[in-house]
């Protein structure tokens, strides 16, 4: 029987998402760096890369804005569950946040003292075998540019193209581009949003499997690159290293899509274990 | 034609009428953190006619709530500049000449600058371990009940700036 320590688990994944740039970022943003070959951008770009490596070795978080710390939590069947397990997830990112440093982002919307954790978990039952839980910290520079858009069932694909760029290219320099973009296509307003947040957390390097799909988003970041924005605003072809769209079935009577944006610092840690013969503590 | 230019504070008028948007700038010297709430703070001791807890004249205002660890200074980059906008006319006017940030600015932070000769930098947005090391040094200045939102005086060597928007009101985002 393996022993599942939820605060032990959760204050590592807060740490490693703050400090650890992800892999499939990483890849993304080297590959643009690669091949960018105009100077300020291709400078920006170097900046970042040597940012990912100087957190590691001083331990200390790759932004400033070590974000609003959501929890996404998948629990598969033959786990129990309980209140008191949010509680140590949460106990566990808090202290992650204090010991480390991370800031106390967190604020009652009128002001007050700033806390480190604003209990937002997405909980999910889910039908796989595989227990997961992913803290993803999400900074406000970009997570204030989100995009919700409820548009009429005959809508068509390229005027919801025309709004996810408009959307992309009005977030700007300031939501710290090269971005990855989250798009959610269905269901409510409130869940359409939720689909492009849960995008970011797909890996960004890899194709959908969906086919259609993939050649949408392709589409989609070609014609973001074509604005000109470019890291930090400063031109070149890359505003956008990778666009994730994620569907789910919606009302006959309209079509919702939601636009998450996210900086380049895309951060989330994920621990995953297989739910046969695992006690959760 | 951009240039790369080595500055030191106090950013007089000279200094700032010889930069050009687009040009890159090292700076080093004095600058003060300060983000959103100590802007409402520091507008609202102005309006007042109350003296300010720092010396705004000819000062360097750095958008950006630092993260801290055992008493070290930790990541420090810079914030949104667009929604400290509304606060710049009364700084501006009170000595404020620099301010330095990530992101485009309205139309009329561009016409303040220019009226009062000041200069908008920006800098490498999300680099914030990268940024931190060209800070030697930093103590509190202000409002340290604002937690993460209080006014800190960095001392900064060779801090990397790109001109945003110069004294002329030239502005490298005009175009998006």
């Amino acid at each position: 029987m393996r022993e599942i320590n939820l605060e032990k688990i959760s204050y590592e994944l807060a740490l490693r998402a703050n400090i650890n740039l992800r892999g499939d970022c990483v890849r993304l943003i080297d590959k643009a760096y690669k091949s960018e070959k105009s100077t300020l951008p291709k400078q920006a770009l170097r900046i970042i890369l040597e940012n990912s490596v100087i957190a590691i070795e001083k331990k200390i978080p790759i932004c400033q804005d070590t974000g609003l710390p959501l929890v996404f939590i998948e629990i598969p069947e033959g786990v129990k569950w309980e209140r008191k397990y949010i509680d140590k997830i949460n106990r566990g990112i808090s202290k992650a946040y204090k010991e480390a440093g991370l800031r106390a982002s967190t604020v009652h919307p009128f002001g007050g003292k700033t806390s480190f954790n604003p209990d937002i978990i997405h909980l999910e039952f889910s039908r796989r075998k595989t227990l997961s839980i992913t803290v993803f910290p999400k900074g406000f520079g970009s997570e204030n540019k989100s995009r919700l858009k409820m548009f009429n069932p005959t809508v068509s694909k390229d005027e919801i193209s025309d709004f996810i760029v408009t959307s992309v290219r009005d977030a700007g320099p300031s939501a710290c581009p090269p971005f990855f973009v989250g798009i959610g296509i269905g269901g409510t307003s409130d869940y359409a949003l939720l689909l492009a947040k849960k995008a970011l957390l797909e890996r960004v390097d890899k194709p959908n499997s969906d086919e259609p799909l993939r050649l949408w988003e392709r589409k989609l970041l070609k014609r973001i690159n074509s604005t000109g924005i470019g890291p930090m605003g400063f031109g070149g072809n890359y505003t956008a290293l990778s666009v994730k769209i994620k569907m789910h079935p919606t009302h006959i009577a309209g079509l919702p899509v939601g636009v998450n944006i996210s900086c380049h610092a895309l951060r989330s840690a994920s621990f995953k274990v297989k739910a046969d013969n695992v006690k959760v503590i | 034609m951009k240039k790369t230019v080595k500055l030191k504070t106090p950013l007089v008028d000279r200094i700032i009428k010889s930069l050009r948007a687009g040009d890159e700038v090292k700076l080093s010297g004095v600058i003060y953190t300060a983000r959103d709430r100590a802007h409402k703070k520091l507008a609202g001791l102005l309006t007042a006619n109350k003296t300010l807890p720092l010396d705004i004249k000819n000062a360097v205002i750095y958008y950006c709530g630092p993260t801290f660890c055992k008493g070290k200074l930790g990541s420090c980059g810079p914030t949104t500049a667009s929604r400290m906008d509304n606060f710049l006319k009364p700084l501006a006017k009170a000595g404020l000449r620099a301010t330095i940030g990530k992101g485009k600015r309205s139309y009329a932070v561009r016409e303040i600058i220019k009226k009062h000769r000041g200069v908008y930098f920006v800098t490498y947005a999300g680099c914030a371990a990268y940024l931190s090391n060209f800070i030697k040094s930093y103590k509190a200045a202000a409002f340290p009940e604002l937690g993460p939102e209080a006014i800190y005086e960095f001392n900064v060597v060779d801090f990397p700036l790109i001109v945003g928007i110069d004294a002329y009101g030239e502005d490298i985002y005009s175009d998006i």
